[in-house]
Protein backbone atom coordinates (compact mmCIF):
# COMPACT_ATOMS: atom_id res chain seq x y z
CA UNK A 1 0.00 0.00 0.00
CA UNK A 2 1.20 3.62 -0.96
CA UNK A 3 1.35 5.32 1.81
CA UNK A 4 -1.59 8.86 1.82
CA UNK A 5 -0.07 12.13 1.84
CA UNK A 6 -0.59 13.75 5.70
CA UNK A 7 0.27 12.24 8.88
CA UNK A 8 1.26 9.10 9.42
CA UNK A 9 0.17 7.50 12.94
CA UNK A 10 3.56 7.39 14.14
CA UNK A 11 3.31 11.46 14.12
CA UNK A 12 5.61 11.53 10.93
CA UNK A 13 5.01 13.52 7.75
CA UNK A 14 4.47 12.44 4.58
CA UNK A 15 4.89 14.71 1.27
CA UNK A 16 5.38 14.76 -2.16
CA UNK A 17 8.19 15.78 -4.32
CA UNK A 18 7.23 15.75 -7.72
CA UNK A 19 6.35 14.93 -10.27
CA UNK A 20 6.44 18.56 -11.36
CA UNK A 21 9.19 19.83 -9.60
CA UNK A 22 12.52 21.25 -10.83
CA UNK A 23 15.14 19.36 -8.54
CA UNK A 24 13.95 16.23 -10.14
CA UNK A 25 14.90 16.80 -13.92
CA UNK A 26 11.59 15.43 -15.09
CA UNK A 27 8.54 13.70 -14.20
CA UNK A 28 9.78 11.84 -11.14
CA UNK A 29 7.26 11.53 -8.05
CA UNK A 30 8.84 11.07 -4.76
CA UNK A 31 7.23 10.11 -1.57
CA UNK A 32 9.06 10.91 1.47
CA UNK A 33 8.07 10.07 5.27
CA UNK A 34 9.66 12.66 7.46
CA UNK A 35 10.02 12.97 11.25
CA UNK A 36 11.42 16.46 11.62
CA UNK A 37 13.87 17.22 9.07
CA UNK A 38 14.75 13.56 9.01
CA UNK A 39 13.88 11.29 6.06
CA UNK A 40 12.79 8.58 7.02
CA UNK A 41 12.36 6.34 3.72
CA UNK A 42 11.79 8.07 -0.09
CA UNK A 43 9.81 6.16 -2.06
CA UNK A 44 9.79 6.94 -5.92
CA UNK A 45 7.25 6.37 -7.69
CA UNK A 46 6.99 5.91 -11.69
CA UNK A 47 5.55 5.22 -14.90
CA UNK A 48 4.59 9.32 -15.24
CA UNK A 49 6.37 8.91 -18.83
CA UNK A 50 6.36 5.55 -19.30
CA UNK A 51 6.17 5.15 -23.15
CA UNK A 52 6.32 1.28 -23.65
CA UNK A 53 9.29 1.49 -25.60
CA UNK A 54 10.17 -2.05 -25.58
CA UNK A 55 6.71 -2.89 -26.81
CA UNK A 56 7.13 -0.22 -29.47
CA UNK A 57 10.63 -1.60 -30.46
CA UNK A 58 8.98 -5.16 -31.17
CA UNK A 59 6.77 -3.81 -33.95
CA UNK A 60 9.55 -1.91 -35.93
CA UNK A 61 12.14 -3.35 -37.82
CA UNK A 62 16.10 -3.96 -36.36
CA UNK A 63 17.23 -1.14 -38.70
CA UNK A 64 14.02 1.16 -37.59
CA UNK A 65 14.27 0.68 -33.49
CA UNK A 66 17.37 2.13 -33.16
CA UNK A 67 16.30 5.37 -33.06
CA UNK A 68 13.42 4.71 -30.67
CA UNK A 69 16.12 4.42 -28.14
CA UNK A 70 17.32 8.12 -28.48
CA UNK A 71 14.69 8.37 -26.17
CA UNK A 72 15.72 6.58 -23.35
CA UNK A 73 18.54 8.18 -21.70
CA UNK A 74 18.12 11.36 -24.25
CA UNK A 75 21.90 12.84 -23.06
CA UNK A 76 23.52 9.42 -23.71
CA UNK A 77 21.68 8.81 -27.16
CA UNK A 78 24.37 8.13 -29.15
CA UNK A 79 25.43 5.25 -26.53
CA UNK A 80 22.28 3.91 -26.45
CA UNK A 81 22.10 4.12 -30.26
CA UNK A 82 25.34 2.08 -30.52
CA UNK A 83 24.69 -0.59 -27.72
CA UNK A 84 21.89 -1.46 -30.14
CA UNK A 85 23.46 -1.90 -32.96
CA UNK A 86 25.99 -3.68 -31.63
CA UNK A 87 23.18 -6.36 -30.63
CA UNK A 88 22.19 -6.47 -33.99
CA UNK A 89 25.63 -6.64 -35.30
CA UNK A 90 26.40 -9.61 -32.98
CA UNK A 91 23.15 -11.52 -34.51
CA UNK A 92 23.80 -10.58 -38.07
CA UNK A 93 27.59 -11.19 -37.53
CA UNK A 94 29.13 -8.62 -39.78
CA UNK A 95 32.20 -7.12 -39.39
CA UNK A 96 32.44 -3.56 -38.46
CA UNK A 97 35.17 -1.38 -40.99
CA UNK A 98 37.80 -0.04 -38.72
CA UNK A 99 36.76 3.67 -39.87
CA UNK A 100 33.01 3.35 -38.50
CA UNK A 101 34.78 1.78 -34.93
CA UNK A 102 36.80 4.49 -34.48
CA UNK A 103 34.13 7.64 -35.40
CA UNK A 104 31.83 5.44 -33.39
CA UNK A 105 33.72 5.56 -29.91
CA UNK A 106 34.73 9.30 -30.55
CA UNK A 107 31.22 9.91 -30.83
CA UNK A 108 30.35 8.11 -27.55
CA UNK A 109 32.83 9.78 -25.69
CA UNK A 110 31.38 13.36 -27.01
CA UNK A 111 28.60 11.86 -25.96
CA UNK A 112 29.85 11.46 -22.48
CA UNK A 113 31.33 15.17 -21.90
CA UNK A 114 28.19 16.49 -22.99
CA UNK A 115 26.23 14.70 -20.70
CA UNK A 116 28.76 14.95 -17.70
CA UNK A 117 28.78 18.74 -18.58
CA UNK A 118 24.96 18.95 -18.12
CA UNK A 119 25.03 17.23 -15.17
CA UNK A 120 27.52 19.27 -13.63
CA UNK A 121 25.64 22.33 -14.02
CA UNK A 122 22.46 20.67 -13.23
CA UNK A 123 23.73 19.82 -10.38
CA UNK A 124 25.28 22.99 -9.28
CA UNK A 125 21.57 24.71 -9.93
CA UNK A 126 20.42 21.90 -7.40
CA UNK A 127 22.78 22.99 -4.88
CA UNK A 128 21.52 26.90 -5.25
CA UNK A 129 24.42 28.04 -7.86
CA UNK A 130 23.20 29.12 -10.81
CA UNK A 131 25.98 30.58 -12.61
CA UNK A 132 28.17 27.27 -13.44
CA UNK A 133 24.61 26.25 -15.53
CA UNK A 134 25.73 28.90 -18.37
CA UNK A 135 29.44 27.50 -18.44
CA UNK A 136 28.30 23.83 -18.59
CA UNK A 137 26.14 24.47 -21.20
CA UNK A 138 28.33 27.35 -23.02
CA UNK A 139 31.03 23.85 -23.63
CA UNK A 140 27.86 21.26 -24.36
CA UNK A 141 27.39 24.03 -27.26
CA UNK A 142 30.42 23.38 -28.90
CA UNK A 143 30.05 19.78 -28.79
CA UNK A 144 26.59 19.75 -29.98
CA UNK A 145 27.79 21.76 -33.11
CA UNK A 146 30.23 19.31 -33.97
CA UNK A 147 27.17 16.84 -33.73
CA UNK A 148 25.07 18.89 -35.44
CA UNK A 149 28.19 18.89 -38.46
CA UNK A 150 28.33 15.32 -38.73
CA UNK A 151 25.21 13.77 -37.94
CA UNK A 152 22.58 16.44 -38.63
CA UNK A 153 20.81 16.76 -34.56
CA UNK A 154 21.83 17.84 -31.87
CA UNK A 155 20.70 15.06 -29.07
CA UNK A 156 18.85 12.12 -31.22
CA UNK A 157 21.16 12.03 -33.51
CA UNK A 158 20.20 8.18 -35.51
CA UNK A 159 23.76 8.37 -36.04
CA UNK A 160 24.30 4.78 -36.29
CA UNK A 161 23.12 1.95 -38.27
CA UNK A 162 23.69 -1.71 -38.50
CA UNK A 163 27.15 -1.92 -39.81
CA UNK A 164 28.12 1.66 -39.25
CA UNK A 165 27.47 4.59 -39.16
CA UNK A 166 24.91 6.88 -41.23
CA UNK A 167 26.94 9.16 -42.80
CA UNK A 168 31.01 9.93 -43.00
CA UNK A 169 32.47 12.12 -40.48
CA UNK A 170 32.20 15.97 -41.69
CA UNK A 171 35.43 17.61 -43.15
CA UNK A 172 35.64 19.79 -40.38
CA UNK A 173 35.08 17.52 -37.93
CA UNK A 174 38.42 16.71 -36.92
CA UNK A 175 39.83 20.22 -36.82
CA UNK A 176 36.54 21.19 -34.61
CA UNK A 177 37.43 18.52 -31.98
CA UNK A 178 40.86 19.50 -31.51
CA UNK A 179 40.05 22.94 -30.92
CA UNK A 180 37.42 21.39 -28.38
CA UNK A 181 39.89 19.37 -27.15
CA UNK A 182 42.24 23.06 -25.90
CA UNK A 183 38.78 24.94 -24.71
CA UNK A 184 37.87 22.16 -23.07
CA UNK A 185 40.91 22.00 -21.04
CA UNK A 186 41.47 25.48 -20.44
CA UNK A 187 37.98 25.67 -19.10
CA UNK A 188 38.03 22.37 -17.11
CA UNK A 189 39.90 23.94 -14.34
CA UNK A 190 37.81 26.48 -14.45
CA UNK A 191 34.88 24.00 -12.79
CA UNK A 192 37.21 23.26 -10.00
CA UNK A 193 37.68 27.05 -9.36
CA UNK A 194 34.17 28.06 -9.37
CA UNK A 195 32.25 24.81 -7.94
CA UNK A 196 34.87 22.52 -6.35
CA UNK A 197 37.13 23.98 -4.58
CA UNK A 198 34.04 25.82 -3.03
CA UNK A 199 33.87 25.26 0.72
CA UNK A 200 29.96 25.64 1.16
CA UNK A 201 29.75 23.33 -2.00
CA UNK A 202 32.36 20.54 -0.09
CA UNK A 203 30.47 21.30 3.28
CA UNK A 204 27.02 20.15 1.63
CA UNK A 205 28.53 16.94 -0.41
CA UNK A 206 31.47 15.68 1.97
CA UNK A 207 29.91 12.72 3.66
CA UNK A 208 26.53 12.90 2.85
CA UNK A 209 24.71 10.27 1.25
CA UNK A 210 26.82 7.40 1.75
CA UNK A 211 26.34 4.32 -0.55
CA UNK A 212 29.59 1.86 0.74
CA UNK A 213 30.51 -0.71 -1.72
CA UNK A 214 28.11 -3.84 -0.60
CA UNK A 215 25.12 -1.72 -1.04
CA UNK A 216 26.33 -0.31 -4.65
CA UNK A 217 26.67 -4.00 -5.66
CA UNK A 218 23.39 -5.40 -4.17
CA UNK A 219 21.52 -2.39 -5.94
CA UNK A 220 23.08 -3.04 -9.07
CA UNK A 221 24.52 0.22 -9.38
CA UNK A 222 26.82 1.02 -11.89
CA UNK A 223 28.84 3.59 -13.75
CA UNK A 224 29.85 7.24 -11.86
CA UNK A 225 26.95 6.33 -9.17
CA UNK A 226 29.41 3.09 -7.99
CA UNK A 227 32.14 3.58 -8.87
CA UNK A 228 31.81 6.17 -6.68
CA UNK A 229 31.64 3.61 -4.02
CA UNK A 230 34.71 2.00 -5.21
CA UNK A 231 33.33 -0.43 -7.36
CA UNK A 232 34.74 -1.72 -10.75
CA UNK A 233 32.13 -1.74 -13.18
CA UNK A 234 33.01 0.00 -15.98
CA UNK A 235 32.22 -1.64 -18.42
CA UNK A 236 34.90 -0.51 -21.27
CA UNK A 237 37.70 -2.71 -19.35
CA UNK A 238 35.44 -5.16 -17.79
CA UNK A 239 33.98 -5.95 -21.09
CA UNK A 240 35.45 -4.17 -24.11
CA UNK A 241 33.40 -3.23 -26.74
CA UNK A 242 34.45 -2.09 -30.66
CA UNK A 243 38.05 -0.71 -29.71
CA UNK A 244 38.16 0.03 -26.65
CA UNK A 245 40.61 -2.59 -25.29
CA UNK A 246 43.35 -0.99 -27.57
CA UNK A 247 43.09 2.38 -26.17
CA UNK A 248 44.73 3.90 -22.74
CA UNK A 249 42.64 5.49 -20.35
CA UNK A 250 41.81 4.58 -16.63
CA UNK A 251 39.02 3.44 -15.19
CA UNK A 252 37.88 6.38 -12.36
CA UNK A 253 37.20 5.01 -8.86
CA UNK A 254 36.84 7.18 -5.50
CA UNK A 255 36.62 5.10 -2.12
CA UNK A 256 34.69 7.50 -0.06
CA UNK A 257 31.44 6.71 -1.34
CA UNK A 258 29.45 10.25 -0.48
CA UNK A 259 28.00 12.49 -3.29
CA UNK A 260 31.59 14.33 -3.33
CA UNK A 261 33.30 11.25 -4.63
CA UNK A 262 30.67 10.63 -7.31
CA UNK A 263 30.89 14.15 -8.43
CA UNK A 264 34.82 13.98 -8.66
CA UNK A 265 34.13 10.51 -10.66
CA UNK A 266 32.34 12.70 -13.16
CA UNK A 267 34.69 15.53 -13.52
CA UNK A 268 37.70 13.01 -13.52
CA UNK A 269 35.92 10.92 -16.54
CA UNK A 270 35.39 14.01 -18.56
CA UNK A 271 39.86 14.45 -18.71
CA UNK A 272 39.90 10.63 -19.57
CA UNK A 273 37.14 10.93 -22.16
CA UNK A 274 39.24 13.30 -23.57
CA UNK A 275 41.92 11.30 -23.35
CA UNK A 276 40.69 8.73 -25.49
CA UNK A 277 39.62 11.13 -28.21
CA UNK A 278 43.25 12.42 -28.03
CA UNK A 279 43.89 9.04 -29.01
CA UNK A 280 41.89 8.63 -32.11
CA UNK A 281 41.28 11.72 -33.05
CA UNK A 282 44.79 12.06 -35.29
CA UNK A 283 44.39 8.07 -36.16
CA UNK A 284 40.86 7.98 -37.89
CA UNK A 285 41.49 5.14 -40.37
CA UNK A 286 40.51 5.22 -43.89
CA UNK A 287 38.08 3.19 -45.86
CA UNK A 288 34.65 2.94 -45.21
CA UNK A 289 32.40 4.17 -42.34
CA UNK A 290 29.31 1.06 -43.13
CA UNK A 291 29.64 -2.02 -44.20
CA UNK A 292 27.52 -3.50 -46.51
CA UNK A 293 24.49 -4.87 -45.03
CA UNK A 294 21.05 -6.03 -46.95
CA UNK A 295 18.06 -3.58 -47.35
CA UNK A 296 16.04 -6.31 -44.73
CA UNK A 297 17.91 -7.23 -41.78
CA UNK A 298 16.94 -10.66 -40.29
CA UNK A 299 18.18 -11.76 -36.90
CA UNK A 300 18.45 -15.41 -36.81
CA UNK A 301 16.10 -17.03 -34.24
CA UNK A 302 18.11 -16.97 -31.01
CA UNK A 303 18.90 -14.43 -28.17
CA UNK A 304 21.44 -12.06 -28.22
CA UNK A 305 22.60 -9.65 -25.42
CA UNK A 306 25.14 -6.35 -25.75
CA UNK A 307 26.21 -4.25 -22.48
CA UNK A 308 28.20 -0.93 -23.00
CA UNK A 309 29.16 1.57 -20.53
CA UNK A 310 26.82 5.01 -21.13
CA UNK A 311 27.39 8.34 -19.62
CA UNK A 312 24.91 7.07 -16.47
CA UNK A 313 26.21 3.39 -16.13
CA UNK A 314 25.58 0.09 -18.03
CA UNK A 315 22.88 -0.30 -20.79
CA UNK A 316 21.92 -3.77 -21.61
CA UNK A 317 20.16 -4.80 -24.90
CA UNK A 318 18.47 -7.76 -24.70
CA UNK A 319 16.88 -9.49 -27.88
CA UNK A 320 15.46 -12.37 -28.98
CA UNK A 321 14.75 -13.40 -32.60
CA UNK A 322 12.34 -15.31 -34.20
CA UNK A 323 13.97 -15.16 -37.44
CA UNK A 324 12.01 -12.56 -38.41
CA UNK A 325 12.37 -8.97 -39.49
CA UNK A 326 11.30 -7.76 -35.94
CA UNK A 327 12.45 -8.70 -32.77
CA UNK A 328 10.03 -10.98 -30.86
CA UNK A 329 11.02 -9.35 -27.41
CA UNK A 330 13.60 -6.32 -26.31
CA UNK A 331 14.34 -5.84 -22.85
CA UNK A 332 16.35 -3.00 -21.87
CA UNK A 333 18.67 -2.88 -18.60
CA UNK A 334 19.00 0.92 -17.70
CA UNK A 335 21.51 2.15 -15.87
CA UNK A 336 19.01 4.89 -14.03
CA UNK A 337 16.35 2.33 -12.90
CA UNK A 338 19.14 0.56 -10.72
CA UNK A 339 20.84 3.60 -9.60
CA UNK A 340 17.54 5.43 -8.13
CA UNK A 341 16.17 2.16 -6.31
CA UNK A 342 19.42 3.11 -4.17
CA UNK A 343 18.26 6.21 -3.57
CA UNK A 344 16.14 5.39 -0.76
CA UNK A 345 18.93 3.54 0.86
CA UNK A 346 21.22 6.22 1.03
CA UNK A 347 18.80 9.07 1.74
CA UNK A 348 17.73 7.76 4.71
CA UNK A 349 18.59 8.99 7.92
CA UNK A 350 19.69 12.39 5.89
CA UNK A 351 18.36 15.69 6.11
CA UNK A 352 15.31 16.53 3.28
CA UNK A 353 17.86 19.70 2.28
CA UNK A 354 20.36 17.20 1.38
CA UNK A 355 18.18 15.20 -0.91
CA UNK A 356 17.91 17.00 -4.03
CA UNK A 357 22.10 17.31 -3.84
CA UNK A 358 22.06 13.34 -3.31
CA UNK A 359 19.46 12.88 -6.13
CA UNK A 360 21.53 14.92 -7.94
CA UNK A 361 24.95 13.06 -7.85
CA UNK A 362 23.20 10.01 -8.65
CA UNK A 363 22.32 11.71 -12.13
CA UNK A 364 18.96 10.48 -12.85
CA UNK A 365 17.50 10.72 -16.23
CA UNK A 366 13.64 9.97 -15.81
CA UNK A 367 13.04 8.77 -19.43
CA UNK A 368 15.68 6.03 -19.16
CA UNK A 369 13.95 4.88 -16.10
CA UNK A 370 10.68 4.99 -16.94
CA UNK A 371 11.61 4.10 -20.51
CA UNK B 1 41.04 27.20 19.61
CA UNK B 2 37.86 26.38 18.52
CA UNK B 3 37.55 30.45 17.86
CA UNK B 4 40.41 30.29 15.47
CA UNK B 5 39.34 27.01 13.60
CA UNK B 6 36.14 28.72 13.09
CA UNK B 7 37.75 32.13 12.36
CA UNK B 8 40.05 29.56 9.54
CA UNK B 9 36.79 28.07 7.98
CA UNK B 10 34.87 31.48 7.34
CA UNK B 11 38.25 33.04 5.98
CA UNK B 12 38.63 29.78 3.69
CA UNK B 13 34.87 29.88 2.31
CA UNK B 14 34.31 33.90 1.98
CA UNK B 15 38.49 33.13 -0.21
CA UNK B 16 36.88 30.35 -2.30
CA UNK B 17 33.43 32.50 -3.09
CA UNK B 18 35.51 35.29 -4.61
CA UNK B 19 37.67 33.21 -6.71
CA UNK B 20 34.34 32.15 -7.87
CA UNK B 21 33.31 35.21 -8.13
CA UNK B 22 36.39 36.59 -10.02
CA UNK B 23 35.75 34.23 -12.74
CA UNK B 24 31.76 35.65 -12.95
CA UNK B 25 33.37 39.09 -12.90
CA UNK B 26 36.25 37.88 -15.85
CA UNK B 27 33.55 37.14 -17.83
CA UNK B 28 30.99 39.83 -17.33
CA UNK B 29 33.55 42.21 -18.11
CA UNK B 30 35.16 40.55 -21.40
CA UNK B 31 32.51 40.64 -24.17
CA UNK B 32 34.35 38.70 -26.49
CA UNK B 33 32.84 35.76 -24.90
CA UNK B 34 29.21 36.32 -25.58
CA UNK B 35 27.45 33.41 -27.31
CA UNK B 36 24.04 34.70 -27.16
CA UNK B 37 22.47 34.69 -30.31
CA UNK B 38 20.13 37.52 -31.62
CA UNK B 39 17.01 35.73 -32.86
CA UNK B 40 15.28 36.13 -34.49
CA UNK B 41 17.18 39.12 -36.21
CA UNK B 42 19.93 37.54 -36.95
CA UNK B 43 19.80 34.31 -37.81
CA UNK B 44 22.49 31.24 -37.85
CA UNK B 45 22.91 29.46 -41.63
CA UNK B 46 22.68 25.63 -39.88
CA UNK B 47 25.02 23.25 -41.17
CA UNK B 48 24.01 21.36 -44.20
CA UNK B 49 23.27 17.95 -42.82
CA UNK B 50 21.02 19.35 -40.17
CA UNK B 51 17.78 17.81 -40.13
CA UNK B 52 14.67 20.22 -40.40
CA UNK B 53 12.02 18.67 -43.12
CA UNK B 54 11.90 16.10 -45.58
CA UNK B 55 11.77 17.77 -49.18
CA UNK B 56 11.61 16.52 -52.70
CA UNK B 57 13.83 17.89 -55.02
CA UNK B 58 12.63 19.53 -58.56
CA UNK B 59 14.77 20.34 -61.38
CA UNK B 60 14.10 23.68 -63.17
CA UNK B 61 11.72 21.90 -65.41
CA UNK B 62 9.60 20.87 -62.46
CA UNK B 63 10.54 17.38 -62.76
CA UNK B 64 12.01 15.36 -59.58
CA UNK B 65 13.05 11.80 -59.23
CA UNK B 66 10.92 9.53 -57.38
CA UNK B 67 9.72 6.34 -58.74
CA UNK B 68 6.78 5.54 -56.18
CA UNK B 69 8.60 2.56 -54.82
CA UNK B 70 7.27 3.35 -51.10
CA UNK B 71 10.94 2.50 -49.86
CA UNK B 72 11.24 5.84 -47.80
CA UNK B 73 7.39 4.32 -46.73
CA UNK B 74 8.49 1.20 -45.43
CA UNK B 75 12.07 2.59 -43.77
CA UNK B 76 9.72 5.40 -41.52
CA UNK B 77 9.24 3.78 -38.24
CA UNK B 78 6.75 6.36 -37.61
CA UNK B 79 3.98 6.00 -40.82
CA UNK B 80 5.19 9.67 -41.35
CA UNK B 81 5.33 8.72 -45.46
CA UNK B 82 2.37 7.54 -47.97
CA UNK B 83 2.70 7.32 -50.86
CA UNK B 84 -0.04 7.20 -53.41
CA UNK B 85 0.63 6.08 -57.04
CA UNK B 86 -0.91 6.12 -60.33
CA UNK B 87 -0.23 4.62 -63.29
CA UNK B 88 0.56 6.11 -66.58
CA UNK B 89 0.29 5.64 -69.73
CA UNK B 90 3.29 6.19 -71.89
CA UNK B 91 2.56 7.36 -75.73
CA UNK B 92 3.15 3.29 -76.93
CA UNK B 93 0.23 2.44 -74.76
CA UNK B 94 2.21 0.97 -72.06
CA UNK B 95 1.30 1.29 -68.04
CA UNK B 96 3.76 2.59 -65.63
CA UNK B 97 3.51 2.89 -61.72
CA UNK B 98 4.25 6.89 -60.97
CA UNK B 99 3.90 8.44 -58.16
CA UNK B 100 1.04 10.73 -57.32
CA UNK B 101 1.01 12.55 -54.30
CA UNK B 102 4.03 12.16 -51.59
CA UNK B 103 1.99 13.12 -48.28
CA UNK B 104 4.42 13.75 -45.76
CA UNK B 105 3.15 14.67 -42.23
CA UNK B 106 5.58 16.57 -40.27
CA UNK B 107 3.99 16.42 -36.97
CA UNK B 108 4.64 12.73 -37.06
CA UNK B 109 8.38 13.17 -38.36
CA UNK B 110 11.47 12.93 -35.60
CA UNK B 111 13.95 13.44 -38.48
CA UNK B 112 15.42 9.72 -38.04
CA UNK B 113 16.76 10.40 -41.56
CA UNK B 114 16.33 7.16 -42.50
CA UNK B 115 13.78 7.63 -45.41
CA UNK B 116 16.26 9.51 -47.19
CA UNK B 117 18.89 6.75 -46.72
CA UNK B 118 16.68 4.12 -48.35
CA UNK B 119 15.28 6.25 -51.40
CA UNK B 120 17.16 4.41 -54.32
CA UNK B 121 16.65 7.79 -56.15
CA UNK B 122 17.97 10.35 -53.92
CA UNK B 123 14.58 11.95 -54.59
CA UNK B 124 14.14 13.61 -51.09
CA UNK B 125 16.36 15.16 -48.89
CA UNK B 126 16.56 17.10 -45.98
CA UNK B 127 15.83 20.31 -45.57
CA UNK B 128 17.81 23.21 -43.08
CA UNK B 129 14.62 24.98 -42.30
CA UNK B 130 13.57 24.64 -38.49
CA UNK B 131 10.66 27.37 -38.08
CA UNK B 132 7.65 24.60 -38.46
CA UNK B 133 5.33 26.16 -36.13
CA UNK B 134 1.50 26.90 -37.03
CA UNK B 135 -1.79 27.31 -36.34
CA UNK B 136 -3.44 25.03 -37.64
CA UNK B 137 -2.51 21.19 -37.51
CA UNK B 138 -3.58 20.13 -40.72
CA UNK B 139 -1.08 22.79 -42.35
CA UNK B 140 1.66 20.28 -41.33
CA UNK B 141 0.26 17.60 -43.62
CA UNK B 142 2.35 18.36 -46.77
CA UNK B 143 2.22 17.25 -50.43
CA UNK B 144 5.89 17.17 -51.33
CA UNK B 145 5.68 16.66 -54.81
CA UNK B 146 4.77 19.92 -56.65
CA UNK B 147 1.73 20.36 -58.68
CA UNK B 148 2.23 19.42 -62.25
CA UNK B 149 5.72 17.52 -61.60
CA UNK B 150 6.46 14.61 -62.76
CA UNK B 151 9.25 11.95 -63.12
CA UNK B 152 12.57 13.06 -64.63
CA UNK B 153 13.76 10.95 -67.99
CA UNK B 154 15.72 8.18 -67.42
CA UNK B 155 14.95 7.62 -63.45
CA UNK B 156 14.28 3.97 -62.73
S1 LIG C 1 12.92 11.33 -41.16
FE1 LIG C 1 12.34 9.42 -40.16
S2 LIG C 1 10.36 9.85 -39.23
FE2 LIG C 1 10.74 11.47 -40.73
S3 LIG C 1 9.75 10.76 -42.60
FE3 LIG C 1 11.88 10.10 -42.69
S4 LIG C 1 11.89 8.03 -41.86
FE4 LIG C 1 9.96 8.98 -41.24
S1 LIG D 1 11.06 9.16 -52.43
FE1 LIG D 1 12.53 7.59 -53.03
S2 LIG D 1 12.05 5.85 -51.71
FE2 LIG D 1 10.32 7.23 -51.58
S3 LIG D 1 8.89 6.46 -53.14
FE3 LIG D 1 10.12 8.04 -54.11
S4 LIG D 1 11.81 6.94 -55.06
FE4 LIG D 1 10.89 5.53 -53.58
Amino acid sequence: MFEEIGTTAEGDLVINMGPQHPATHGVLHLLITLNGETIKKVEPHLGYIHRSIEKMCESLTYRQFIYVTSRMDYLSAHINNHCCALCVEKGLQIEIPSRAQVIRILVDELTRIASHELWWGAMAMDLGAFTPFFYAFRERETINDIMEETSGARLTMNYIVPGGVMADIHPNFQKRVKSFIQLFKSKVDEYDELVTGNVIFQGRMKGVGVLSKEDAISYGCTGPAARGSGVNCDIRKLYPYEIYNTLEFDEILETAGDSFARYMVRIREMKQSIRIIEQLIDNIPEGDFQAKTKAVLKLPKGEFYQRVETARGELGVYIISEGGTTPYRIKFRSPGFSNLSALDHIARAGKIGDLVATMGTLDLVIPDIDR
Amino acid sequence: MFIIDYIKEVYSAVKSLLKGMKLTGYYFTHHKEIITQQYPEVKQTLPERFRGEVVMLHDENNEHACTGCTACELACPNATIKIITKFDVSPEGKKKKALDTFVYHLELCTMCNLCIEACPTDAIKMAQTFEHSVFDRSLLTKKLNKPGSKIREGVE
